[in-house]
């Protein structure tokens, strides 16, 4: 007994370059906003890029992106639409904004479902928002796409980050490549989770201060890309590049 | 899952399965395919046909349905799936992500959407026949 969508999903990378999870232990930390900005702003610099939607539950990218009125189209699979420059992936096409209840193995089939059925084609970067945790989407990422890269998301708070520690620890376990850990949402400078990082051993990438503004930009990616928030995170695409 | 997709997805299976067990030739793939995911056979038969290499020149491929069942978690009721039941949209969110049925199908005793897939969901490969370089 096969399961031939699993043989497929290598192919549907193979001309992606490189494949990028903006992670973290736990929710409400910024993933999204940071993953759709650090898409725009690779954008920016001339990069063909690509934005995929891993959290089911909640997905937001598409809030944030103010995508409206797309649908994949069919050409011997699914090939995502594109929305400000970016080919564009989510559920939502599928739930249209209705609760999704999924439980563990309807997760990882419905991953597994989405990437055997999306045509990427030629990408410099596909930026993969991730749901929060450690759990399904985060074990079949790693398992069906080996090569993928962290970037690991916290926010000043010692809550988040000792989440954010577990993270790292089983991505260091599983020899995965971490990018490093961004600070965001900061709010004063504080050293404790530069330190933290720093003993565990991979890089602190830096802070992205909490930005009054960011959320009147919410569904306006020209308004998005004037505030603080789109400046420093841009400051990742130079260490990407 | 789209059909083309699916195709490949057979072809580059059986083509694994063939190297890793020595076959020169493959000549026949049984396919097990759950109703829940509303495979079109023709269109699949037609990009089995369209994507087989030589290793599949003589192949038959055969297509076989199972249908879908759901069990509810909170109420215990078991009920079958019904295509007729929904509109386009829903059928084409389910036929590319099954798991979407979690969000358009509620249990016909309780309504919740907490239920499982007993059968039917997924598409397989069964088996697969072949002649080994040795024979």
């Amino acid at each position: 007994m096969s399961d031939p969508r699993l043989a497929v999903i290598h192919e549907r990378f193979e001309d992606v370059n490189r494949i990028i999870a903006v992670s973290s232990g736990k929710g409400g930390v910024g993933k999204s906003m940071v993953a759709t900005s650090l898409a725009l702003n690779l954008r920016d610099n001339g990069f063909n890029v690509g934005l995929l939607d891993l959290d089911f539950t909640s997905p937001s990218t598409h809030v944030i992106l103010g995508a409206k009125d797309l649908y994949p189209k069919e050409e011997y699979g699914i090939v995502p639409p594109v929305s400000h420059g970016l080919k564009y992936m989510s559920i939502v096409y599928y739930s249209v904004d209705e609760p999704a209840p999924l439980r563990g193995e309807d997760v990882s089939n419905a991953i597994i479902e989405l990437m055997a059925i999306t045509k990427w084609g030629e990408l410099d970067y596909l930026i993969i928002d991730m749901p929060p945790g450690i759990g399904d989407a985060t074990l079949d990422t790693i398992r069906l796409i080996p090569r993928i890269e962290f970037l690991v998301i916290t926010t000043p708070s010692k809550v988040a980050f000792q989440s954010v520690r577990r993270l790292v620890v089983l991505l260091k376990d599983l020899k995965m490549t971490i990018i490093g850990v961004l600070e965001n949402m900061v709010m004063k400078q504080e050293d404790y989770v530069m330190e933290q990082v720093k003993e565990l051993e991979i890089s602190y990438l830096g802070r992205i201060h909490y930005d009054e503004e960011l959320e009147q930009a919410i569904g306006d990616p020209d308004k998005l890309s004037k505030t603080v928030f789109y400046e420093e995170a841009g400051a990742l695409t130079s260490i990407l590049v | 899952m789209h059909e083309w997709a699916l195709a490949e997805g057979v072809i580059s299976t059986a083509t694994k399965f063939a190297k890793e067990n020595d076959l020169k030739e493959v000549t026949e793939v049984v396919i097990i395919i759950g109703e829940l995911q509303q495979v079109e056979h023709e269109v699949l038969q037609f990009a089995l046909e369209q994507l087989k290499t030589p290793l599949f020149k003589n192949a038959e491929f055969v297509l076989k349905s199972q249908p879908a069942r759901f069990r509810c978690r909170n109420c215990g009721h078991e009920w079958d799936f019904s295509v007729e039941a929904m509109t386009e949209d829903v059928s084409e969110a389910i036929h590319f992500v099954p798991e979407m049925a979690h969000i358009y199908i509620r249990c016909s005793e309780c309504g919740s959407p907490d239920f499982e897939i007993v059968e039917g969901r997924g598409v397989w490969l069964a088996t697969i026949k072949g002649v080994r370089k040795s024979e």
